[in-house]
């Protein structure tokens, strides 16, 4: 066994900022408007009844505490600092070249309204980007507007909406097909935008079968949103008659390609017959999550689906790149402007980095990696494979259970993520819902990470079965090195207690300030 | 929490020795005539064990003897030893145990079906229940998958109660015995029990109520309601997932029976089968069933009174299939079964299915003729 | 590009003879074998038709920056656009924080392991929750507009109604965002998007339609403050009266750069409010740098029907300690699926983060000085345009930092203005001629702290040279 790290995470009790400072305290400062303003408009600009009587209830601090405060919360977050195999997410390097080219004032300080002629560097790269996911797809334009993965499948939701209002069937089309196993995304963002939702169970090849969805389409069916292969890691082989099936039918088919790692450079959603589908930049292109967004769900469509997608789309005309906003038949926006540009730059960063080859060899990496951990967690006691009677090497990332640990020794899932960051290593992801596999864990590797640093996290996890065979309480009872302790849940469902501004807490709670709670 | 056990000594004896059930003095001693060995006491012995290695000398009340405490021997626990008055070995004794486990909040016991269905039918309005499963039916929603996972449950209930989801409409059913010796399945629905839901879905770090199925279901509910075609007859029932429904049109159902409605009325209550036949000769027919229980069973258990006559007139489009999510994916295998007694029929009948799980929500499941 | 000598700086396993070690390990004899579930037909027949690998960072390095010098910016032009994102100082300390690789690159551990992260994001929800005077406050979604979207949809569950009423002068990217997010009519839980008439005179809402049209079906009057066009919403007291009298929800869209000295929407009576995140620290980004916010007065009926992430401070298992976690986490579509309010996932938590710093850093003073500071240039600014002969102010008073400028005595077009403004390094507003407004050849122009008085002079001078 490697020998496993000797970590504590940094502690700075560090106060609520709203406990700091003094009257009077500043962080920044504004002049003061020049004398020829001043005569000119004078003061008390504002309508007297919609001016400001009270000072808002903000700190007063300097500029160093200010950096020296949030550079302490930034210690106390884990990161990538240690090994972060968290699945579904799809963990990568994330280019500094790229972050710092996106800082400079040529991008940072741009406005989307400018004149497209003061853009050309911008559109260029969205050009050109686009011209790489539509190799990597087969399909004939991207926009990059949807601010996520979600929010893309919202986009194919609404341009399915678009597409059969078109077409005069928007109120006889109105199901959408997907698995139960699909993000939970696709029946939200469908659902959200008025259709109804069919799910398909998983059956005993751990997809749902070609029969569940011979019976579930018809003239009824708008769209399919299906994703594969699954979180589970297992790759559904009827997908080409899938999308057969449904197109025969004359629904429109979606495929959601958040879990794009392991197929990179090997399969192209439109040779398997797709219409649309979604690449999510922050994570399989290698733009950063930073805890939930900026992000970016780049949508892709075949061209009989370009007229309903949102605007602006950049296109070439001639030597230059410009935003088309002429399309009658847009399905509208799904978030102003065009994307999170810099994620979008970074992403290109990413692909121009990597190269075709280079793409080819991360899908391979990650698939080995994923099959070299899925045995060496066989070996540990307690943990099981998802669909354990399916003997198929798996995808890019598998879905494991401590169900047998649990029903052993009562450390489930939850208490090992807890335990996890003592030894500096980030917590896994578990499961999106429904919980199908019980006790659940999804680790994905991808293509970053060594095989010490592999090892080194699945030591970690025999080491924390050993733990909850022999000290199941200190397992239970995790973390212990980390900056605060296990958080109590019973106030997050409590509308007595529960507290989203430091406002609401005071009032619920007489709360005193850090100085008085010192004192006494 | 305070926790209190009852074994049921001859559940499950008759499964070795090829009998169906125990139900009955008589079947005993068949059973211990044909050499069967006691299963039950083991069986809670194992459960015990389990809690015992998870919270040593934790706190539990159990029956006196082999109701009970002969169980626990040597096994580190704090017993407190309820002392049954007139112990027969009957159906009475669980119900007195019950009785004098007042004060506890979840009676676990061990047993099969029928066991659980007298442990339900002694309960106290707040108390929760958990089988250790023990005999040869076991069709209720009660019971955990192993002894093990019984006795992890509960230590999980004693540690840290405040984590622990509770289902309080898991189904207790029986079959007749007597029938299923001479080859009929008759499950029946006897009520319902409040149980602990196993960790397997929910991130139990987060804390708080957990999705509401019953809102989503009533949601769906209410869609078929406003779906009724006029001059066509619904057949519904039996069970809470098509009760709701009877409720969403404003009625009470039978739960335990089938009721009929046509046009927004009642025109039928706890029908059976010659009275349903007599109804929906004349009009369409549309049956609305609920997905029960774990083993998946929508046609030809518990719902006999359905006939094939009536199951011939509705037709495979006829079917109007409501079930909560959970409770799909709480079952047994991803399959529902149909039963009807006629196998062209059920082969008609047969294939998947759309089970509405809330308003404007499906799920596509197999009925399956096994 | 990696080869059998040379790895790849992204990839540890991409050094010679890795792969073959672990395949060695698996007991695979290739890599082939690993891909046994995709069936030989599913694979790509066209070739990946991709530039050339950059894959050093120097190369790589070379491309980008190239490419973005060929962008024209607004700190070598001197830009008057705004609309939705608007050129504000960020300081420094703020660019510090949010590029920490913690910050930048955490997703989702535990909330002890996230626990300086969460903070952070309480820390964002609490000050921005002083500014507008409300107890809850959300994560941001992906921007205003989608935060109107939600707050809409919100409002429709509350009341169980289906229409909202907004002003014609809407901003037509936040109204297409807020349709996509309504409509159309006849789909399940579909919401009829009602324009409201605007007095001529002020560009504020008229009153007297609002009252025509607040029927028993309307879920929420929504309206903005400051409004699209720059003008303060001064009758906002009585607007969420009146919505209130008929049983409506009062949505109200704010620019936070202005809540030094504008009235915090919790105080006029508005139930819900939004906003963009992109003021309080955010770089523009071309539009990246959008993000919006929900916030709510802490009523159960409200916190129900959010969306996303409301983090909520919380005791931990050791005494006097604090922690944070989701409130409420079940109801979002992670927790519901389809059976969760809307839908949630990535969306802009950095920018939550960039707010947080933001808002610590000016504290009470600074948003009051820098509220004064942008209503007195931009009210200079609209006194000199309007003394331009040909030029005038549409509503030259009661506007914060944005304010129409009409040009149609000039006997030019805006779109011919604004080219000629550019070839001397001026981007000038947004030209909204073509927006249905009934406004002619107008464009919107913003004026920030980032202008001084001798830039606002500057664009004068230009733009009288410009229609010379």
């Amino acid at each position: 066994m490697t020998r496993l790290l000797e970590f504590h995470a940094a502690k700075w009790d560090e106060p609520i900022v709203m406990e700091m400072g003094r009257p009077g305290g500043r962080g920044q400062i504004f002049p003061e408007p020049e004398a020829e303003v001043s005569k000119a408009v004078g003061a008390d600009l504002i309508p007297s009844n919609m001016a400001r009587k009270d000072r808002p209830e903000l700190p007063e601090i300097t500029e160093f505490e200010a950096q020296r405060h949030y550079l302490h919360l930034s210690q106390m977050t884990l990161g990538m600092m240690g090994v972060s195999l968290f699945g579904t997410c799809t963990m990568k390097y994330n280019s500094k070249t790229s972050e710092y080219a996106t800082l400079r004032p040529e991008l940072a300080e741009v406005h989307p309204y400018q004149h497209p002629d003061t853009l050309q560097g911008v559109l260029s790269i969205f050009h050109d980007f686009d011209g790489i996911l539509q190799s990597l797809s087969g399909m004939d334009q991207f926009i990059f507007q949807a601010g996520g993965g979600a929010d893309a499948a919202y986009t194919m939701a609404i341009i399915a909406r678009a597409y059969w209002a078109d077409h005069g069937m928007l109120d006889q089309r109105t199901e959408m097909i997907t698995s139960i196993q699909a993000h939970p995304c696709n029946p939200a963002t469908a659902a959200a935008a008025g259709f109804k939702i069919v799910n398909l169970p998983l059956e005993e090849n751990g997809y749902p079968s070609l029969d569940a969805l011979k019976a579930a389409v018809s003239d009824k069916t708008a769209l399919i949103m299906i994703n594969n292969p699954d979180d589970m890691g297992i790759y559904n082989p009827e997908i080409k008659e899938w999308v057969r099936v449904a197109k025969e039918a004359g629904a429109l088919c979606f495929y959601d390609h958040a879990n794009f790692n392991g197929v990179m450079g090997r399969l192209s959603a439109r040779e398997l017959g797709f219409d649309a589908c979604m690449f999510m930049l922050h994570k399989t292109f290698g733009a950063p999550k930073a805890g939930g967004g900026p992000a970016v769900g780049a949508f892709g469509c075949c061209d009989a689906l370009a007229p309903y997608l949102p605007c602006p789309v950049v296109v070439k005309s001639g030597e230059k790149f410009i935003l088309d906003n002429d399309r009658p038949k847009s399905a509208g926006k799904v978030r102003e402007f065009w994307g999170n540009v810099p994620q979008v730059v970074k992403a290109y960063a990413w692909t121009r980095g990597m190269g075709a080859e280079g793409i080819k060899l991360a899908s391979d990496i990650s698939v080995v990696a994923n099959n070299y951990m899925d045995k060496r967690l066989s070996e540990i006691p307690g943990l099981v494979i998802s669909n354990p009677e399916i003997s198929v090497n798996r995808m890019e990332m598998t879905r494991w259970s401590f169900a047998p640990l649990c029903e052993e020794t009562g450390v489930g899932t939850v208490d090992v993520a807890n335990r996890m960051a003592d030894f500096g290593i980030d917590p896994f992801w578990m499961s999106h819902e429904p919980w199908i596999v019980a006790e659940p864990f999804t680790p994905e590797a991808g293509e970053l990470w060594s095989k010490e640093d592999i090892d080194l996290w699945i030591d970690v996890i025999a080491q924390i079965t050993h733990e909850a065979r022999t000290d199941p309480e200190m397992v239970k009872s995790a973390p212990h090195n980390q900056p605060i302790a296990q958080v109590k849940g019973d106030v997050f469902e409590d509308p007595e207690k529960w507290a989203m501004t430091w406002r609401a807490y005071q009032r619920k709670t007489g709360a005193i300030d850090r100085t008085e709670r010192r004192r006494q | 929490m305070k926790i209190g056990l009852i074994v049921n000594p001859i559940a499950g004896l008759g499964g070795r020795v090829g009998l169906k059930g125990t139900d009955g003095p008589d079947t005993v001693s068949e059973a211990l005539a044909r050499g069967a060995v006691p299963q039950a006491g083991l069986r809670a012995c194992r459960a015990l064990m389990r809690f015992a290695d998870r919270v040593p000398g934790a706190e539990l009340t159990v029956a006196a003897g082999d109701l009970g405490a002969d169980w626990a021997n040597g096994i580190n626990l704090d017993l407190s030893v309820i002392q049954i008055a007139n112990q027969n070995g009957s159906a009475c004794d669980t119900r007195a145990a019950i009785a004098a486990m007042g004060n506890c909040e979840l009676i676990v016991f061990a047993g099969g079906d029928g066991t659980a269905r007298d442990v339900c039918a002694a309960l106290a309005a707040n108390q929760a229940t958990l089988g250790i499963p023990c005999g040869v039916k076991m069709h209720s929603g009660v019971f955990a998958v192993t002894p093990e996972a019984a006795g992890g449950l509960i230590a999980d209930i004693y540690t840290t109660p405040d984590r622990i989801d509770w289902n309080d409409e898991a189904e207790v059913m029986d079959i007749d015995e007597a029938a299923l010796r001479a080859g009929h399945i008759a499950p029946v629905l006897y009520g319902h029990a409040r149980v602990p839901v196993q960790r397997n879905r929910m991130q139990a770090a987060k804390g708080g109520p957990r999705v509401d199925w019953g809102t989503a279901l009533a949601g769906a509910a209410a869609e078929v309601v406003e779906q009724m075609e006029p001059d066509t007859l619904y057949v519904i029932g039996p069970g809470t997932s098509a009760g709701v429904v009877m409720r969403a049109a404003g009625q009470t159902p039978t739960i335990l029976g089938i009721d009929a409605m046509r046009d927004g009325a009642v025109i039928g209550r706890d029908l059976g089968a010659a009275e349903l036949e007599a109804l929906t000769s004349t009009a369409p027919v549309r049956i609305v069933l609920g997905v029960t229980g774990q083993q998946g069973f929508l046609i030809g258990r518990g719902n006999q009174q359905i006939s094939p006559a009536v199951l011939t007139r509705a037709g495979r489009d006829g079917l109007i299939i409501l079930g909560a999510e959970d409770k799909l994916r709480g079952l047994a295998q991803p399959v529902l079964w149909i039963d009807s007694g006629v196998p062209a029929l059920d082969a008609e009948l047969a294939g998947y299915h759309r089970v509405r799980t809330g308003r404007g929500r499906e799920t596509m499941m197999l009925l399956s003729t096994g | 590009m990696p080869t059998d000598t040379k790895s790849h700086p992204w990839m540890a396993l991409s050094a010679p003879g890795a792969i073959d070690a672990m395949l060695a390990e698996i007991g695979a004899s290739t890599v082939a074998e690993l891909f046994e579930q995709i069936p030989q037909d599913h694979y790509r027949k066209t070739p990946l038709d991709m530039p050339p690998a950059l894959t050093s960072e120097m190369e790589l390095r070379r491309d980008l920056v190239t490419r973005l010098k060929r962008n024209g910016d607004c700190e070598v032009n001197l830009s008057f656009l705004g609309a939705g994102v608007w050129q504000h100082h960020v300081p420094a300390v703020v660019d510090e924080i949010v590029g920490r690789t913690e910050f930048a690159t955490n997703v989702w551990g535990s909330y002890q392991s996230d626990h300086g992260r969460n903070q952070a994001w309480f820390e964002f929800s609490s000050q921005l929750g002083a500014l507008l005077n409300l107890d809850v406050v959300q994560l941001p979604v992906y921007s205003w507009g989608c935060a109107i979207g939600h707050a809409m949809r919100m409002a429709a569950r509350i009341t169980g109604r289906s229409k909202v009423l907004v002003s014609q002068l809407s901003d037509p990217e936040r109204l297409s965002v807020i349709r996509t997010y309504c409509q159309p009519r006849d789909m399940d839980g579909s919401i009829e998007v009602v324009t409201l008439a605007a007095d001529p005179a002020t560009g504020r809402l008229d009153l007297e339609d609002l009252k025509a049209k607040l029927g028993d079906d309307v879920a929420a009057v929504y309206f903005e403050n400051p409004a699209y066009l720059g003008t303060i919403e001064s009758e906002a007291t009585q607007i969420s009266k009146l919505a209130r009298a008929a049983g409506a929800e009062t949505i109200v869209g704010v620019d936070p750069a202005s809540l030094g000295v504008i009235t915090a929407p919790g105080d006029y009576g508005a139930d819900i409010v939004t906003g963009p995140v992109q003021p309080l620290g955010v770089h523009m980004q071309c539009g990246g740098g959008a993000g919006g916010f929900i916030a709510s007065r802490d009523e159960e009926r409200y916190v129900r029907t959010y969306n996303g992430f409301l983090v909520s401070i919380a005791e931990t298992q050791r005494e006097g300690e604090f922690g944070f976690g989701l409130a409420c986490p079940h109801q979002n579509s992670y927790g519901m699926r389809e059976d969760g309010n809307d839908w949630t996932g990535n969306s802009t938590y950095l920018w939550a983060i960039a707010a947080a710093v933001y808002m610590s850093l000016l504290g009470p003073e600074g948003f009051a000085e820098l509220g004064r500071l942008i209503v007195s240039r931009a009210r200079y600014a609209a006194r000199l345009l309007a003394d331009i002969p040909g030029v005038s102010v549409v509503w030259p008073d009661g506007h914060f930092k944005e304010f129409v400028v009409n040009f149609d005595s000039t006997g030019k077009s805006v779109a011919e203005i604004n080219t000629a403004l550019r070839t001397h390094g001026i981007f000038g507003g947004k030209d909204i001629s073509d927006e249905g407004l009934n406004l002619g050849q107008s464009a919107l122009y913003c004026v920030t702290e980032v202008h001084t008085a001798a830039d606002i002079r500057r664009l004068c001078d230009t733009l009288k040279e410009v229609l010379a």
